[in-house]
């Protein structure tokens, strides 16, 4: 008697890892015995994947510069700029005669309003900002002076790269000391150590106290106060000094002849104590100065509205550059759905056989969906590799910051292991509902 | 299985003594094929036993519905009406998830093109059915090998079907029908595409099958294989014109 009697109908462990391995080796050899074929449906998803990493990563480093900027200039802080009127401009280059001084800017009555009258206001930080010619001995460099207060570094995330910062008493005494920015260190002393040296600006010695970090703070508004051309050759001396040195008029050498110009501040920082306050307040600032200039010869910077707006313009660069990256990968997804297609007509026969040997449907829909798989996810693979070498290599060779975030490449991995799954099943499903008898009549 | 013996008359055919087995049982087989609004009766009711150890030729002019005939005992299409009993259960109302399994567990395919799977090597090809009724890998591996080496192939197990001749393929195709023990091995035309001396190597090992008390049911068009076969059944415009038993053993 034959075994008829046992039941062959019992549920087979349809779905274990042997089964799986070798369903993979079959999906492998396959995909190996197109090899060219192969090669370039991957390459789609691989282009796919390193485009929607790459360009996250540079458009991340783009944005962060950009915010890293308006941080720089503190988020709890509001900047208040002297800006030369229009009119005032075209009136002093008008006709000859003696340099007639024009008056315009903030004024330490504007400060003392705007402190007074707005509870939260933790500090103000005033500088002027006169140019002048900074010598040490034959080298001399054109220079911004900036007279400041002993908060100026802390209020912009500036810092030192030697030395210190002037004091408290070097500011009540008026002393003849200098901060240099790096740059200026950098071509007025291109061989001594400048920390404890002098340099002189018109007829004064100052003494070299510190020198800044390099570039540590935001070219933002440059040109505004009138005085700055960059702000890498800012050099910083206690604000008493630069109105006892300097006094409140000062005199340049234009192309129609001698302009001069009274400014009593060309810059405030006011420093808030709670952030949530700063847009506010802004608004109140610039209301007050309103009442109190006749003309619009100030501007008030808000770095956390300016920081929101770069945040929000980032946002959107980051949707348009996912966007366009994704739209590769989409298409990367049609070429895996394309082969599938062209890989199961093929086959046809194969099904067929397959399916007259005992493989159930959903055998050959896994058989068909794991290639796709392996495709995609092989792609994906190298793709997330190229993905990150490639922010590198920008980063290297065009001195652009990249940031590639974790979260990135496992996303951009996760969707063509997805890309994969659905685009692989179709193909897949069309392969299973096949007519066993017409599979295997098919040449 | 054992009612449905009871229920036929079965007649001890082979005079060995014992009550043969219906191993498979046809009963009133219609087919209907439906294109558009026109429908075509193939299969007018055809009824049959097929007993274990039968050695059967089904031949027939072309049209006569032989294979539609063979792909209702394959399992591969079901019957418009009629009951198909393959051991003791019945196929006709099975859904398509059983129907692969009681294929892939109870029978045995042999073609007239081979249809070995071009990628695999002999091995792996004679593994396949093996792999589908969930066997281990090291079990199916021993099998496929035992089989290779029946069918006179051990030596060629890792080589891919394209570097063996036809009568090798068919070979492969042999051990593939027999890997699960199959209840019927069903072979169409299988000496189609092989030249003679060849045809008559599978021919003889069909004979060893049969001997060996496997059930074989060969469509040909060729007398000359139906002559070796014990019982020729003949199909006439989907009914079941002759059925015919040649010799005794």
């Amino acid at each position: 008697m034959p075994d008829t009697h046992v039941n062959v109908l019992k549920p087979s462990a349809s779905f274990n890892y042997v089964r799986l391995k070798k369903i993979t080796q079959v999906g492998v050899k396959s995909i190996y015995s197109h090899g060219l074929r192969s090669l370039l449906t991957v390459l789609g998803i691989v282009i796919g994947v390193a485009a929607v990493i790459a360009m996250m990563a540079v458009s991340e480093g783009a944005s962060f510069e950009a915010q890293q900027q308006f941080r720089d200039l503190g988020a709890n802080n509001i900047l208040l700029k002297s800006i030369k009127p229009v009119e005032v401009e075209e009136a002093s280059n008008r006709g000859f005669g003696p340099p007639q001084a024009i008056v315009y800017g903030l004024t330490n009555a504007d400060i003392e309003t705007i402190r007074q009258s707005i509870p939260g206001v933790t500090n103000v930080i005033a500088s002027r900002i006169v140019k002048k010619t900074v010598w040490n001995g034959g080298r001399n460099i054109n220079s911004d002076v900036v007279g400041t207060a002993v908060d100026y570094p802390v209020s912009r995330n500036y810092n030192l790269r030697v030395g210190r910062f002037f004091s408290e008493t070097e500011v009540r005494d008026h002393s003849n000391v200098v901060v240099l920015s790096d740059e200026v260190a950098r071509s007025l002393f291109p061989i001594d150590d400048p920390l404890g040296g002098t340099v002189k600006i018109d007829s004064d010695y100052y003494k070299i106290v510190g020198i800044m970090e390099p570039e540590g703070f935001s070219n933002l508004g440059q040109n505004q106060a009138g005085s700055s051309n960059s702000a890498s050759t800012r050099i910083f001396i206690p604000f008493t000094s630069s109105k006892s040195r300097f006094g409140e008029t000062t005199t340049r050498q234009t192309a129609g002849g001698m302009e001069s110009e009274t400014v009593e501040l060309h810059e405030a920082i006011i420093q808030l104590e709670d952030q949530e306050q700063v847009i506010e307040v802004g608004d109140i600032i610039g209301q007050i100065l309103t009442r109190r200039h006749k003309k619009v010869d100030y501007a008030v910077e808000i770095p956390l509205a300016l920081l929101r707006q770069a945040e929000a313009s980032a946002l959107r660069d980051q949707i348009v550059a996912g966007a366009i990256a994704g739209i590769s990968l989409l298409v990367g997804g049609i070429g895996i759905m394309n082969i599938m297609l062209a890989s199961v007509t093929e086959r046809t026969r194969e099904i067929g056989i397959r399916r007259a040997l005992g493989a159930k449907k959903h055998d050959i829909i896994l058989q068909f969906l794991i290639e796709a798989v392996i495709l995609s996810g092989v792609g994906g693979v190298i793709g997330v590799v190229l993905g990150i070498i490639i922010p590198v290599i920008i980063s290297l060779f065009w001195g652009m910051t990249t940031i590639v975030t974790p979260i990135t490449p496992l996303l951009a991995f996760s969707i063509s292991a997805l890309i994969g799954v659905i685009f692989g099943l179709y193909p897949s499903m069309r392969a299973a509902d096949m007519d066993p008898v017409e599979a295997l009549r098919h040449e | 299985m054992d009612v449905i013996a009871a229920n036929r008359s079965a007649t001890n055919f082979m005079g060995m003594g014992a009550k043969p087995v219906v191993v498979a049982s046809l009963d009133d087989i219609r087919k209907t094929y439906y294109m558009g609004t026109l429908s075509v009766e193939v299969l007018h009711g055809i009824s049959l036993d097929f007993y274990g150890g039968d050695y059967i030729s089904i031949m027939g002019p072309s049209g006569c519905g032989k294979s539609t005939l063979m792909n209702i005992l394959g399992c591969l299409d079901q019957p418009t009406s009629g009951k198909y009993f393959l051991g003791s259960e019945d196929t006709s109302q099975m859904a398509d998830d059983e129907l692969s399994t009681i294929r892939g567990a109870r029978l045995g395919f042999i073609f007239q093109s081979y249809n070995l799977i071009q990628q695999l090597n002999v091995l792996e090809n004679i593994e396949m059915p093996l792999f589908y009724q969930g066997y281990s890998e090291a079990a199916s591996h021993a099998k496929a090998l035992a089989l290779a080496e029946r069918v006179g192939l051990g030596d060629r197990v890792d080589h891919k079907p394209f570097e063996l001749s036809g009568g090798q393929q068919q070979r492969v195709a042999i051990a593939r029908a027999l890997a699960v023990d199959p209840l019927i091995i069903l072979a169409d035309e299988p000496t189609g595409n092989l030249d003679s001396k060849s045809g008559a190597e599978i021919l003889d090992l069909f004979d060893e099958l049969h001997s060996q008390g496997k059930t074989l049911i060969m469509v040909t068009h060729s007398n000359e294989l139906a002559e070796r076969t014990e019982r020729s059944i003949r199909l006439r415009d989907g009914l079941v014109e002759s059925d015919e038993r040649r010799r005794t053993a």
